[in-house]
C-alpha cells in the first residue's frame, strides 16, 4: 500500500530542473551526479586506452608519435586514477547508500558534500584544460617523477593542480563519511552491527583523510618548483629526486586501498544477499579492512626497490608488503565460506563479485611477485607491472563498481535492467578483460618495458592478442551501458527489495523517498545479514 | 502516510559534535600537509647542516620573536572570545575576535617587512644574490619562503574565517547555544598558531 502512495514522490521527481540537481544537498542526487561525471571520464579514459592499444598493435609508429603516446598514457593514468577509480565507489555508492544503510536521511555535513562534488568538477576541468592550454597534457606518466616533471615543457603544473584539487575533494568526502558513521547510525546499530560496506568506507575514509594531504603538499612543491625555478627535487640544484618518490608513494600506495577497500565492501554486501546466508566471519572482514588500511600506510617503499634504497629498508618494506596479503586473504576465505552451502542465486551482481575475487586474486598474487626483492629487479617498469595494476584496479575495483551498479540499480532508479543482456555483457567484459591483460603479464616477464610506443618484433603476437582483447572488452562495456540505459528508460518497475536483501536500504521504496524512510527502519535481529531461513550458521 | 516523518538520527539536525569532529579531522589533514614540508626540511637540513646555519643568520630573531608573541596573544583572545559567547556576552566576544584579527594583521605586516628586506638583499629565488649562493643555502631560502608563505596564507584564511564568524554573531546565527562555528574558527586559529610555533625555531633559532 505505502509503496503505491510513495512511488509518486521520490527523490528523483520531487523537484525538477537542472539547478535542483547542481545545488542539491540530497546525498542521493549528489551520488548520481558523481556517477554521471565519473562515468563520462571513465569513457574518456577508456578511449585513450583503446588508442594506446591500437598504437601497440604493430611495432613502430602506427597512429601516433612517441611524444603523443607519452601524453596519452599520462592523461589516461591521471583520469583513471584521480577521476575514475579513487572517487568511484565511495563518491557514487558511498554517497547514495551509506546514509540509507545506516538508517538515516543524509550525511552529517550535507553542504560540505556538495562542495566536494564541485571541487571534483573543478579538478576535472583543470585536468582537461591541459588538452588546450599550455604545452599540452603532461608527458611524465601519472607519477610526475622529478626531475623530469620540473623540466618538461608540457603543462605539468595544471595536471598537478588538478590532482591537488581532486585530492581536496576526496578528503572532504572521507571526512564527511567518518563523521556520518560516528554520529548518525540508527538507534541500536553499534559499530559491530553496521553493514560491511559501511566498514569498508570507514577504513577508506581514514586513508583519504590521513594520506591525501601528503600528496597534496608534494604536488604543490612540484608546481612551486616549476613556477619559481627553485630546486626542491632537482638534483642539479641540491634537491633529492628520491625524496620526491618517497613522498609520492606515501600517498599513492595507500591510494590503492582507497580503491580496493570500498570494492571489498561491495563484494561483502553482494555475496550474502545472493547466497541468502549470514556472512561468514563478520568481524574478521570488518576488522581486516582496518588492518589493511593501517599496514598499507607503511609499505610505500616497494615502489622504489630499484631507485636506490638501503638493503635493510628494502627488506622491511618487502616484509610489510607481504603482510598485507594476510588480511586480504582473510576476506577471500570468508567470502568463499559464505558461499559454501548457501542458496546461491547466480545473478549478474554476484558474477561481478566473483569476477572481482578472481581478478583481484591475480592482481594480488602478482603483487606479491613484484613485492619480492629479487624478482622486482627484473620486472620493475615492465608490462608485468602494467598487467598487475590493471588486474587490481580495473579487474578488481572496476568490476566491483560494475557489480555495485547492477546490485543497486533497481534501488536507485526503481527500474530493472534486462538480465539476459546483462549476462552477455558480463561475459564479454570478463573474457575481454583477461585477453587484454593476461598477455601483458607474460610480455613483462619476457622483458617488454612499459611506457614506450614501440617494441621489439618478438613481442608482436602477444601485443596483438592484447589489443584484440581490448576490442572484446569495449563491446562488453557498450552493451552493459546500453542495457542499463534501456533499463532506466523502459525497464519494468522494481520492487523495494528485488534480491531479498537484509540491509536497511532494502526496507525502503525503490527509488527511495526524499528523506529515505517514511517510517522508522527496523534493524534485523542478530546482525545485518541474519537470514531467517539460512540453512546453517 | 505521514509526510512529515523525521528520523530521530536525522542529518539535518544541528549537531555541534559532528561539526566539531569534522573540524578536528580537517586539522589532521592540515598537520599532515605541513608534515610533508617538515619532512623535506628535516632531510635537507641533515644533508646541509652548515649551509642551513649560515643562511639562518640572515633572519632577525627579534622580529621572529615579536611575531611569535603576537600570534600567541591572538590565540588567547580567540579563546577568551569563545568563553565570552558561552556566557552570552556577544559584544565582548566580537571585540575579542576583532583583536584576534588585528593580531593577524600585525603578524602579516611584520612578515611583509621581513620578506621585503630579503628581496632588497636579492635573496628571493631568481635574484642575483640568491643565484650566487651554494645549493644548501638556496634550499634553506626555498623552504623558508615556501613554508612561511603557506603559513601566511593560512593566517589570511583563518582571519577571513573569523570575520565570517563575527558577521554570524552579529546576525545572531552564532549565539550562546549555537557557538560551534566560533569554536571551529578558534580551533583553526590555534592550528595556525601551532604551526608557527614549529616554524619559528626551525628557521630562526636552531644552531
Ligand atoms: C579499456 C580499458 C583500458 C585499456 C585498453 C588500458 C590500456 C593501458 C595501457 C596499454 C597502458 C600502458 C601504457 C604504457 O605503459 O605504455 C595503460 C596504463 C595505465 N592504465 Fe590503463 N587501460 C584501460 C583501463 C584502465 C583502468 C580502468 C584503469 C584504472 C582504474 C587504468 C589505469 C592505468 C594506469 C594508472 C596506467 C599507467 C599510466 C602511466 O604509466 O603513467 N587503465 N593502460
Ligand atoms: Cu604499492
Amino acid at each position: 500500500m505505502t509503496s503505491i502512495a510513495t512511488q509518486q514522490i521520490n527523490y528523483l521527481n520531487v523537484k525538477k530542473g537542472i539547478w535542483s540537481w547542481l545545488f542539491t544537498l540530497d546525498h542521493k542526487r549528489i551520488g548520481l551526479m558523481y556517477l554521471y561525471a565519473i562515468g563520462a571520464f571513465f569513457l574518456v579514459g577508456v578511449t585513450l586506452g583503446i588508442f594506446m592499444r591500437l598504437e601497440l598493435f604493430n611495432p613502430g609508429r602506427d597512429i601516433m608519435e612517441a611524444k603523443t603516446y607519452n601524453q596519452v598514457f599520462t592523461l589516461h593514468g591521471v583520469i583513471m586514477i584521480f577521476l575514475f577509480i579513487i572517487p568511484s565507489i565511495p563518491a557514487v555508492f558511498g554517497n547514495f547508500f551509506l546514509p540509507i544503510m545506516l538508517g538515516t536521511d543524509d550525511v552529517s555535513l550535507p553542504r560540505l558534500n556538495l562542495m566536494s562534488w564541485w571541487l571534483y568538477i573543478i579538478g576535472a576541468l583543470f585536468a582537461l584544460s591541459t588538452l588546450v592550454f599550455g604545452g599540452g597534457p603532461a608527458d611524465t606518466g601519472w607519477t610526475f617523477y622529478a626531475p623530469y616533471s620540473v623540466k618538461t615543457g608540457t603543462n605539468v603544473s595544471m595536471s598537478v593542480m588538478a590532482a591537488f584539487v581532486l585530492g581536496f575533494s576526496s578528503i572532504l568526502t572521507g571526512l564527511n563519511f567518518i563523521v556520518t558513521i560516528h554520529r548518525l547510525r540508527t538507534p541500536g546499530m553499534t559499530f559491530n552491527k553496521m553493514p560491511l560496506f559501511a566498514w569498508g568506507l570507514y577504513a577508506t575514509s581514514w586513508i583519504q583523510v590521513l594520506a591525501t594531504p601528503v600528496i597534496g603538499i608534494t604536488l604543490l612543491m612540484i608546481v612551486v618548483e616549476r613556477v619559481f625555478g627553485i630546486g626542491l627535487f632537482d638534483p642539479s640544484m641540491g634537491g633529492d629526486p628520491i625524496l620526491y618518490q618517497h613522498l609520492f608513494w606515501i600517498y599513492s600506495h595507500p591510494a590503492v586501498y582507497i580503491m580496493a577497500l570500498p570494492a571489498m565492501g561491495v563484494v561483502s554486501e553482494i555475496i550474502p544477499t545472493f547466497s541468502q546466508r549470514t556472512i561468514f566471519g563478520y568481524k574478521p572482514i570488518a576488522y581486516s579492512s582496518m588492518a589493511i588500511a593501517f599496514v598499507g600506510y607503511f609499505v610505500w617503499g616497494h615502489h622504489m626497490f630499484t631507485s636506490g634504497m638501503s638493503g635493510s629498508a628494502a627488506i622491511i618494506f618487502s616484509i610489510l608488503t607481504f603482510l598485507v596479503a594476510i588480511p586480504t586473504a582473510i576476506k577471500v576465505f570468508n567470502w568463499l565460506a559464505t558461499l559454501y552451502k548457501g542458496s546461491i542465486d547466480i545473478k549478474v551482481p554476484l558474477l561481478f563479485a566473483l569476477a572481482f575475487i578472481f581478478n583481484f586474486l591475480i592482481g594480488g598474487l602478482t603483487g606479491l611477485v613484484v613485492g619480492a626483492l629479487a624478482v622486482d629487479v627484473h620486472v620493475h617498469d615492465t608490462y608485468f607491472v602494467v598487467g598487475h595494476f590493471h588486474y587490481v584496479m580495473f579487474g578488481g575495483a572496476g568490476f566491483a563498481f560494475f557489480g555495485a551498479l547492477h546490485y543497486w540499480f533497481p534501488k536507485m532508479w526503481g527500474k530493472m535492467y534486462n538480465m539476459t543482456r546483462a549476462y552477455v555483457a558480463f561475459g564479454f567484459l570478463f573474457i575481454g578483460f583477461n585477453i587484454l591483460y593476461f598477455p601483458m603479464l607474460i610480455l613483462g616477464i619476457m622483458g617488454m618495458p612499459r611506457r614506450y610506443y614501440d617494441y621489439l618484433p618478438q613481442f608482436h603476437t602477444l601485443n596483438q592478442i592484447s589489443t584484440i582483447g581490448s576490442w572484446i572488452l569495449v563491446v562488453g562495456l557498450l552493451l552493459m551501458i546500453y542495457n542499463l540505459i534501456a533499463g532506466y528508460r523502459k525497464g519494468p518497475k522494481a520492487t523495494g527489495n528485488p534480491w531479498n536483501g537484509m540491509t536497511l536500504e532494502w526496507q525502503t521504496d525503490s527509488p527511495p523517498p526524499l528523506h529515505n524512510f517514511d517510517k522508522m527502519p527496523e534493524l534485523p535481529e542478530g546482525g545485518p545479514y541474519n537470514y531467517p531461513n539460512a540453512k546453517s550458521q | 502516510m505521514n509526510h512529515h516523518f523525521t528520523l530521530p538520527n536525522s542529518g539535518h539536525h544541528y549537531d555541534a559534535k559532528a561539526s566539531k569532529m569534522g573540524m578536528w579531522l580537517f586539522l589532521y589533514t592540515e598537520l599532515l600537509l605541513f608534515g610533508g614540508l617538515f619532512l623535506v626540511y628535516m632531510v635537507y637540513r641533515s644533508l646541509n647542516q652548515d649551509a642551513f646555519l649560515l643562511a639562518s643568520f640572515n633572519l632577525n630573531v627579534w622580529i621572529g620573536t615579536a611575531n611569535t608573541v603576537v600570534l600567541l596573544t591572538s590565540s588567547m583572545t580567540v579563546a577568551m572570545s569563545i568563553s565570552a559567547l558561552q556566557k552570552g556576552d556577544s559584544k565582548k566576544s566580537i571585540l575579542l575576535l576583532w583583536l584576534t584579527i588585528l593580531a593577524a594583521l600585525i603578524f602579516l605586516v611584520v612578515k611583509y617587512f621581513e620578506w621585503s628586506s630579503k628581496f632588497e638583499h636579492g635573496l628571493f629565488p631568481g635574484m642575483d644574490h640568491f643565484n650566487q649562493l651554494p645549493n644548501g643555502e638556496k634550499l634553506y631560502f626555498n623552504l623558508y619562503f615556501f613554508m612561511t608563505g603557506l603559513h601566511g596564507l593560512h593566517v589570511i584564511v583563518g582571519g577571513i574565517f573569523i570575520m565570517v564568524v563575527v558577521a554570524k554573531i552579529k546576525s545572531g546565527k552564532v549565539n550562546k547555544s549555537r557557538y560551534q562555528l566560533l569554536e571551529n574558527s578558534g580551533l583553526y586559529w590555534h592550528l595556525v598558531d601551532l604551526i608557527w610555533i614549529y616554524l619559528f625555531p626551525l628557521f630562526y633559532l636552531i644552531h
